[in-house]
């Protein structure tokens, strides 16, 4: 096995992965970003509608306004301080972004333009504020390219196609990852004093999904196999504007840029749902009330979608009842400009031209709220007394600081990218100074070796296809935009046979060594079946509802109870057969809220 | 459309008698005008032969893994539908790039053409004082707005007959990135990215074939940004090349 040595591990070379991989690298740390993909093909660069921060562009606005935002749209779950160190940083990162040469939109003045989204709000919630900075729709992907573009010019070394299959502890410290090369089957050793999982999310858990085929939450496993804990995992976000059947998204920018959503009779249902912001309340609140409308016998032509409505006629008419200036009204040509590829991909995948016809859409499985326990210095912590885990650190969607509580608001998420990414690279530059380096322990990789052996050589009847195909969509009918004590209990158990299946049953057609991609697909097939498992034992045990997460038996949001995030981890000590243990100790964060009243949760109402 | 063909030229170097290219031809039905190449090729991974090998990710044309040659033309198996390519289909792997398995090609080649025309934004003049923005006007943004769009899965380059004759040639994906930063009003580093592609195996060796136009899944006027590439190598600075858009 190959043992490769360097003071700092990135695992995943996504926004959050490259963040922290050009600030630990600046830092002077000696960095190694090891990735599956190649840096470029990272999903961030799938984000379209924008990076929020309070600068102002266009509007009255400021962080203070941005955080109260974050916490209310997280139903309150949201740890305070680190809602307020996100608005704060965000300032910073943004401009900086734009010194890196992000090519943002631009205002007449030349400054960074800026649109509305979903649930952000100048002055505690009085009006919609512009505040999502934003390169067209594609703002992911200029995010992607920029610090990919930087990370060049800072000569990172990157080991791409490679895929991290394991941590390695020795001494309760974090001491490397052992990784597969892609290309040629080998098992590598990667050694270090610092790791950070920047990994990405776990859609593919679902069946009608806005994530990319990659998105396996291979980091998040990795470490809860540790016996490590996962944070909130109950709660995950349905985005309520997936293209109906595929699931790819059609941004919230598009009802940022004056979009409404339409039922069967042509109304505009949020007007019920959501009085004030109508459309552009938060995704969980439009999310539900979409499928509330399916389920009134509601939806277009008694299918489960509804209509997305960009065509200007339709924007200008409800922007004329709003009372809105007509200097503020749209025409074809504004659509081509500000949401090109969402046109794009209506026009390739639907045959439907959005500035001639509304667009078919219904909730898709989106973004994970939870994730790795983390401070804000990207540090995993283990327990309801932030208790460190010596070497181990995570950022962006792999983690949870947590930013988003039940809920994330739109734009927040590639803001954590940069804010947590960059001062987890920061910390790790600073930490490595410090530290020592711990040995490897003798059997390092072994196990995973004989895992994959086992995998490889498999001789069952069940493909690791059929299984998954199976538990995607279990977990879109049991664990998904509503639960109750009955689904979810038959959800863990169906996700134990399956399990069962995974592990004595499984057959794989491929045994050769070279880009064994039937191989890889089997093992991430085990990730998502373990991350489906700790969120529906997660939400079983949350006996309220909150921001993403919906009971249907315990419809109220219970403070008394349930400000408190959820930790679970397995004290078995074996992969196979794990004892998920829950932990409700940890309390909110409600920094804010001892020093202004407008932060102290009550009903949130949009 | 019900059943369709499809041929898939392949290569496994671990198995012997497969180790050269050869073509095997698939059957699937049930098949939906509207279904995208790439969910048939899963279909025939999952269901068939789980040996065939192909990277992909975002399957929706965003993140450039799937780039292939589909019916002699190159595209990203994600992007095209079942509809425009009719019920025989042949798919190959990219030419000009070594075969690693299957549908799978060694990107390194194309990735190190991209990293030698400095495909990173340069301007080390102190930032405004007020600590935010650079500023820059709507027109200067839009005049290199098309070659941002650029996602690196080497449609173009590997569809150019001057990259296949010659490895070498940077070709046209990584003339694209370096026109993103020469007509950036922003950046510093102009002439020396001009410097880069006015050697041998720079610009001068596209033709102007123009291949590589159509073939791109993101609509960038791929041909168009290499001879304003030229220009502004010939007259040695990129400004007035690009009139301001309304
Ligand atoms: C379609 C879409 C649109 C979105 N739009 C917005 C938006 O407009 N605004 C916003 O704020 N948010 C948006 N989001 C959310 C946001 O884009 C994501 O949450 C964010 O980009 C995740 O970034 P990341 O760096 O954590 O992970 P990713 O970008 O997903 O990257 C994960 C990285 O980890 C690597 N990796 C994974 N597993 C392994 C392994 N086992 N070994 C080695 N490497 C591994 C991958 O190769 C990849 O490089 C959107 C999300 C989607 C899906
Ligand atoms: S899979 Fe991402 S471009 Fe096709």
């Amino acid at each position: 096995m190959q043992i490769h040595k360097h003071e700092a591990i990135i695992v995943g070379a996504g926004g959050a992965g490259l963040m922290a991989a050009l600030y630990a690298s600046k830092g002077g740390t000696d960095v190694a970003v090891v990735s599956k993909l190649y840096p470029t093909r990272s999903h961030t660069g799938a984000a379209q509608g924008g990076i929020s921060a309070a600068l102002g562009n266009l509007d009255d606005d400021a962080p203070i306004y941005h955080a109260y935002d974050t916490v209310k749209g997280g139903d309150y779950l949201t740890d305070q301080n680190a809602a307020m160190v996100l608005a704060d940083n965000a300032i910073d990162a943004v401009i900086e972004l734009e010194h890196m040469g992000l090519p943002f939109d631009r205002t007449p003045d030349g400054k960074i333009s800026q649109r509305r989204f979903g649930g952000h709000t100048s002055n505690f919630g009085e009006s919609l504020v512009r505040r999502a900075c934003h390169a067209a729709d594609r703002t992911g992907h200029m995010i992607l390219q920029t610090l990919y573009q930087q990370c060049i010019k800072q000569k990172v070394n990157f080991f791409d196609e490679f895929q991290v299959v394991d941590l390695i502890i020795n001494k309760d410290k974090c001491v490397g990852v052992v990784a597969v090369d892609i290309g040629t089957g080998e098992f590598h050793i990667y050694h270090g004093k610092a790791v950070l999982f920047a990994s990405g999310g776990w859609g593919r858990c679902w069946e009608v999904t806005s994530n990319a085929h990659s998105l396996t939450g291979d980091g998040a496993a990795v470490v809860l196999r540790k016996g490590i804990p996962l944070q909130d995992m109950e709660f995950y976000q349905f985005h309520p504007t997936g293209i109906y059947r595929m699931g790819i998204l059609i941004t919230e920018g598009v009802r940022g840029e004056g979009g409404v959503l339409l039922n069967s009779r042509g109304e505009r249902f949020m007007e019920r749902y959501a009085p004030s912001v109508k459309d552009l309340a938060s995704r969980d609140v439009v999310s539900r009330a979409i499928y509330d409308e399916v389920e009134a016998g509601r939806g277009i032509k008694g299918n489960n979608y509804v209509h997305l409505d960009i065509r200007p006629s339709t924007v200008n008419r409800f922007f004329a009842e709003e009372g809105r200036p007509e200097s503020d009204y749209i025409d074809d040509a504004y659509v081509e400009k500000k949401l090109p590829d969402i046109l794009d991909f209506c026009r390739t995948y639907l045959g439907v031209d959005p500035v001639k016809e509304p667009m078919p859409v219904q909730p898709t499985a989106h973004y994970g709220m939870g994730g790795i326990p983390t401070n804000i210095d990207a540090e995993v912590v283990t327990d309801e007394n932030w208790a460190v885990y010596p070497g181990l650190y995570a950022a962006g969607e792999t983690a949870c600081v947590s930013v988003h509580g039940a809920n994330r608001l739109g734009t927040n998420a590639l803001l954590e990218l940069v804010v947590f990414g960059r001062r987890g690279g920061m910390k790790i530059a600073e930490d490595v100074k410090q530290m020592e380096w711990t040995d490897l322990p003798s059997d390092a990789g072994k196990a995973m070796e004989s895992e994959f052996k086992r995998i490889r050589t498999s001789k069952g009847k069940t493909k690791s296809h059929e299984l998954r195909q199976k538990m995607q969509n279990m977990m879109m009918r049991k664990v998904g935009v509503y639960r109750t004590e009955e689904t979810l209990s038959e959800a863990v158990e169906e996700l134990k046979e399956m399990k069962q299946l995974y592990y004595t049953d499984l057959t794989i057609d491929d045994e050769g060594s070279i880009f064994n991609t039937d191989l890889m697909e089997a093992w991430e097939l085990g990730c998502l079946l373990d991350l489906a498992e700790v969120t529906a034992v997660s939400a079983l045990n949350r006996t309220e509802s909150r921001g993403g997460h919906s009971r249907d038996d315990y419809k109220k949001r219970d403070d008394e109870n349930w400000l408190v995030h959820t930790l679970v981890h397995s004290d078995s000590g074996d992969v196979q057969n794990p004892n998920y243990q829950i932990n409700i100790k940890k309390k909110v964060d409600l920094s804010l809220a001892e020093k202004d009243d407008k932060f102290i949760p009550k009903e949130r109402v949009y | 459309m019900a059943t369709v063909t499809i041929k898939i030229k392949r290569q496994n170097p671990e198995i012997s008698g497969k180790d050269k290219p050869y073509w095997e031809e698939f059957t699937l039905k049930d098949v939906d005008p509207t279904d995208r190449l790439l969910e048939m090729l899963h279909r025939i991974k999952w269901e068939q032969d789980g040996t065939l090998t192909l990277r992909r990710s975002c399957a929706h044309g965003v993140c450039g893994s799937d780039a292939m040659r589909i019916n002699g033309v190159n595209a990203l198996a994600c992007k095209v539908l079942m509809q425009d390519v009719g019920e025989t289909i042949m798919v190959e792997p990219i030419l000009g790039l070594p075969i690693v398995k299957d549908l799978v090609v060694d990107m390194e080649p194309f990735f190190d053409h991209y990293k030698a025309v400095m495909p990173f934004f340069v301007n080390d003049d102190p930032v405004p004082e007020n600590g935010r923005e650079r500023l820059q006007s709507i027109e200067d943004r839009e005049s290199f707005d098309d070659t941002t769009k650029c996602i690196l899965c080497a449609c173009c380059t590997t569809s150019c007959p001057s990259f296949w004759a010659n490895g070498k040639y940077v070709g046209p994906a990584a003339i694209v990135q370096a026109h993103r930063f020469i007509f950036d009003t922003r950046d510093k580093a102009s002439q020396e990215r001009m410097d880069a592609l006015a050697e041998p195996n720079g610009v001068w060796r596209c033709r102007t074939i123009y291949n590589c136009t159509p073939a791109c899944p993101r609509d960038i006027q791929v041909t168009k940004a290499i001879g304003e590439v030229k220009l502004a190598i010939r007259r040695g600075s990129p400004t007035g090349i690009i009139k301001a858009i309304g």
